[in-house]
């Protein structure tokens, strides 16, 4: 458009040189690289075939992509966007159409102009890579790409130097900007919800648990080494073989699948009944899994406000956890709950269908005893005494799939054993119900976090015993001890185990151990520092009270105090030399006034001169003032006193610029 | 010794209303530096060279460069002598102190670029033989703008071997009169007697030389150059051969001032003669005088 070119100021009209297309090249790279892992495939080539070709054209002189051309692109990839992702708003359609543009921007570097515009969708590119990932390793990338971006801005607007100049000033640059950074980081009011994160975006993250449950029905179990939580103990962490972390309860049974019962539909505020017992006090960092489930430690005794408890124990938030959160609890391990049971929920665990599984019913029979805890101890016996082989590739089971497993395959994981347990209890006339959750976890040595993955979900039985309460009954233990005691990574031969808890590599593990404190650092001081937090460290601080005032003000203050810090160091920097510039330029300031001020690109003889025959009164003063400066900052031996002379020259211009005759 | 203004005070009672083009003839005359002068006949280019020589005490040879001059009328010739038996080289006209070349641009490239070798390295290869050229050794050339039908314009590159281009201008109306009523011009430069010879010009070169400069000069220098190359008015920014003329005919211009240390107004005299023409500009400016305050008013002197 020829119009624009002509009204435009003159600098950003500038044409672009061939290193500074080179630094926008780079900026666009840059930008792209982070987005490289979500972008859909096509959309990468497209980008990666226009960057190529911009590339060619740069080095090899290749035909620059013609108007027409750059108008298909474009209609060819936003029809491209719009199918992919159904929309062209949003998120996903507008980081892809925003990736577009800036490598079609690359085709369009006429002038000082386009290249701001590529430096600021570079900014940009960088800031929406964060609603994808906020893990260190995104910014660490995300902080590489901001030098290059920031080198690309200096190069665009100072004098030509070389990359690494450029590179070391941006880091320069930057480094000073950290202390704002810090500042407003800290002390920036904080508004409830994540940083970031845009409304009605799908939140990331799944359990391993499920509100029902059917042994038989898959026959591998997922292995995710994903982390379920962490949990940080106030004092040292109990053996992994007590860590029971209670989820959901499944109390109802339709021969097929376990189900939660009527128990769990009841929900309080409180716990249900006082937990007697040395409570345990500590944290957990639960990641986002879209249910409202909360694990804690059997059994709990304290809870955080806004957390409530079902009438068979388990933990629920108000609403799904969809991003991490964080609890402090306490527990009482090893505590029985529930010794005055309303008969209701108890009734419920007793029931079971009508028919089917009629050996099961039958064994079930053999195996009562004298005592309810007899027949406990009879049913574990059963499992421990007969060839039941703990696999995480059970085969399928189909009808009456109890009879099937306890018969036939015997061959099963926790929720099998927990299943056939609780079904040979209630059959046995005991009150009994399936609990699920997770066992165990993996003290990390750095950061002393205790680590529960999602592989850790397990599922034991629970039977309530007259006096006694709901007593805890893991029939995996029975059948393989070491599952309990040391988790998965001690499967017998063959068993498929899941890469993140083997043993046998040793520095694997520390390294990961290593990793993974650094991400829950990470986690716990960058992104869950949220109003809370921020209230917490205040306080630490000493800051009583902290409101968003109060905020503000230490806000402002620390960001002038460091603003002027850097001043001030800068102008010590340059050291004496500067008191001359000035001292000079007090000179300038002393007639500027009166219309007499220096022009920028006048040397000091040149300007006594001028001055002199516009203003013959002040001529023996300035010129007096300019052969001081120009002996000073010109001469091969500085006179000593010039600063304070020249100063002294600025004062007596000052009195002198008002025309003696006006 | 004596003081190099003398030479200034001397040619402006011959060449009228002047002073300022004498001042920047004779500063890159002491920097060591080819002189070109570029204006419409008339104007006293070749009385400029004339007497710049003869108060320099300095040989003095002319050439009037036509299409058909050929190196050899240049560089001189190797003629067979019967009486020896053998041949003789016969220095051409370029074997002097100052050398001027009369409308330069009307010489072939190839005749062009025998002087612009012999500018450069000061001496000559003649038929396989080097032979120094006298010290000092100097070409003022002239060339006239306006007329370009049938000449070979020097192509940027030799344009780099003239430390300064200067023009004539016409004289202002005072000097116009005076120039009309006085003397004849031929006559005058007859009776005129050096002030100096080729050893004090040697001097002078010396001292120049050792003329101070600070560190805020060099920034200011190089703020200069950084202009010229980056700051889009030009197709194509100063050489670091340019860079080093600049400089030194600061240095000579300080030293003709009697100053001990070169300061921006230095920089800033010589800066149109050094740079404008081995400046190509986008936009063709109006005047010189136009380009040099384009160029000297757009960079801010650091303080």
């Amino acid at each position: 458009m020829k119009w624009r070119r002509t009204t435009a100021p003159r600098v950003a009209a500038e044409p672009l040189d061939q290193s500074r297309i080179a630094w926008l090249m780079a900026v666009a790279a840059c930008a792209l690289v982070p987005h490289g892992s979500h972008l859909p495939g096509w959309l990468i080539a497209v980008a990666a075939l226009l960057f190529t070709w911009r590339v060619a054209q740069w080095k090899l002189g290749w035909p620059g992509a013609s108007g027409l051309v750059k108008l298909l692109v474009v209609i060819a990839c936003c029809a491209g966007v719009s199918l992919t992702f159904g929309r062209l708003f949003g998120r996903e359609p507008g980081v892809a159409l925003l990736t577009l543009m800036l490598v079609l921007k690359l085709h369009e570097l006429r002038s000082t102009r386009d290249g701001h515009t590529v430096v600021l969708l570079g900014y940009f590119m960088l800031l929406t890579a964060f609603l994808y990932s906020q893990t260190p390793a995104m910014a660490a990338t995300l902080g590489v790409s901001m030098t290059v971006i920031t080198a690309a801005l200096i190069a665009l607007t100072g004098p030509p130097a070389a990359p690494r100049a450029l590179l070391r000033h941006a880091v320069w640059l930057l480094a000073q900007a950290l202390p704002f950074m810090l500042v407003l980081f800290v002390l920036f009011p904080r508004v409830p919800g994540p940083l970031w994160g845009l409304p009605l975006d799908a939140w990331s993250g799944t359990s391993g648990l499920s509100d029902s449950m059917s042994p038989g029905s898959i026959s591998q179990l997922s292995l995710s080494g994903a982390i379920a939580f962490r949990a940080r103990f106030e004092g040292d962490a109990p053996p992994a073989r007590d860590l029971y972390w209670r989820g959901p309860v499944l109390s109802a049974f339709d021969g097929r699948t376990w189900r939660q019962g009527s128990s769990a539909q009841r929900i309080g505020d409180g716990v249900p009944h006082p937990v007697p017992g040395r409570a345990l006090a500590y944290e957990v960092t639960l990641e986002p899994h879209n249910r409202n489930w909360l694990f804690a430690l059997e059994t709990v005794s304290t809870l955080p406000a806004d957390v409530r408890v079902s009438d068979d124990w388990q933990l629920l938030g108000r609403d799904g956890v969809r991003t991490r959160r964080r609890d402090r609890f306490e527990s009482v391990l090893g505590a029985r709950p529930g010794i005055e049971e309303w008969s209701g929920h108890l009734d419920a665990a007793r029931q079971l269908p009508r028919d089917g599984n009629p050996r099961a019913r039958q064994l079930a029979q053999t195996l009562r005893a004298a005592s309810p805890a007899d027949t406990v101890e009879a049913g574990l016996r059963l499992f421990r005494r007969e060839a039941f082989v703990y696999t995480l590739t059970p085969p399928l089971l189909g009808e009456d799939g109890i009879d099937a497993f306890l018969f036939d395959t015997r061959r099963g994981f926790c929720e099998h054993y927990a299943g056939a347990f609780v079904f040979l209890m209630r059959a046995a006339g005991l009150p009994a119900r399936v609990v699920t959750g997770y066992q165990g976890g993996e003290r990390n040595e750095v950061d002393d976090y205790v680590v529960v993955r999602q592989s850790d979900a397990h599922a034991w039985a629970e039977v309530w015993l007259e006096g006694e309460g709901w007593r805890r009954v893991d029939p995996t233990a029975a059948i393989l001890p070491s599952r309990i005691e040391r988790g998965l990574a001690d499967l017998p031969a063959g068993e498929p185990v899941p890469f993140v808890a083997r043993v046998d590599l040793g520095w694997l593990r520390s390294l990961r151990h290593q990793w993974e404190a650094a991400n829950n650092a990470w986690n716990q001081w960058v992104l869950s520092y949220d109003q809370q937090k921020q209230r917490e460290l205040l306080s630490r601080l000493g800051m009583s009270q902290p409101d968003w005032r109060l905020m503000t003000i230490w806000l402002a203050s620390l960001c002038a105090l460091f603003a002027i810090a850097l001043t001030l160091w800068a102008m010590r920097r340059s050291g004496s030399a500067d008191a001359l510039a000035r001292a000079w330029s007090g000179v300038d300031r002393a007639l500027r006034p009166a219309g007499l001020g220096r022009e920028t690109w006048e040397g000091p003889l040149d300007y006594a001169a001028r001055i002199g025959r516009l203003r013959p009164d002040l001529a023996p003063v300035l010129s007096q003032a300019c052969r001081l400066y120009a002996d000073a900052r010109y001469g091969a031996a500085p006179p000593a006193a010039a600063t304070r002379e020249l100063k002294a020259c600025a004062r007596a211009l000052r009195r002198q610029r008002t025309p003696p005759h006006q | 010794m004596s003081d190099p203004r003398a030479v200034v005070d001397a040619a402006s009672t011959l060449i009228l209303g002047k002073r300022s083009r004498l001042e920047l003839a004779l500063t890159c005359l002491i920097a060591g530096g080819h002189l070109l002068i570029e204006d419409v006949p008339g104007t006293g280019k070749t009385t400029l060279a004339h007497v710049m020589a003869r108060l320099l005490g300095l040989d003095f040879r002319r050439v009037q460069f036509t299409s058909d001059l050929l190196p050899a009328d240049i560089l001189g010739v190797s003629v067979f002598e019967r009486e020896t038996g053998a041949f003789r080289f016969h220095p051409g006209p370029v074997f002097t102190q100052v050398l001027l070349a009369d409308e330069v641009n009307r010489a072939t490239p190839r005749t062009q670029s025998a002087l612009l070798e012999a500018m450069e390295e000061h001496q000559v290869s003649v038929e396989g033989e080097t032979r120094p050229l006298p010290e000092p050794f100097f070409v003022i050339a002239t060339q006239n703008p306006a007329s370009q039908i049938g000449t070979y314009p020097l192509p940027e590159s030799q344009l780099d071997r003239f430390m300064m281009r200067i023009t004539m201008g016409y004289p202002d109306p005072a000097a116009e009169r005076a120039l009309l009523t006085g003397r004849d011009r031929r006559s005058l430069l007859a009776d005129l007697a050096p002030v100096a010879d080729a050893a004090t010009l040697t001097a002078w070169r010396t001292q120049a030389e050792a003329i101070h400069v600070s560190d805020a000069l060099i920034d200011y220098v190089q703020a200069l150059i950084a202009y010229t190359r980056t700051g889009g008015a030009y197709r194509l920014g100063l050489s670091p051969r340019a860079g080093l003329a600049l400089l030194a005919a600061a240095r000579a211009r300080a030293l003709l001032n009697a100053r001990n240390h070169v300061l921006p107004e230095d920089v800033q005299a010589v800066m149109p003669a050094v740079a404008l023409h081995r400046l190509p500009m986008l936009e063709q400016p109006a005047s010189h005088d136009d380009a040099a305050r384009h160029l000297l008013q757009a960079v801010a002197l650091p303080v």
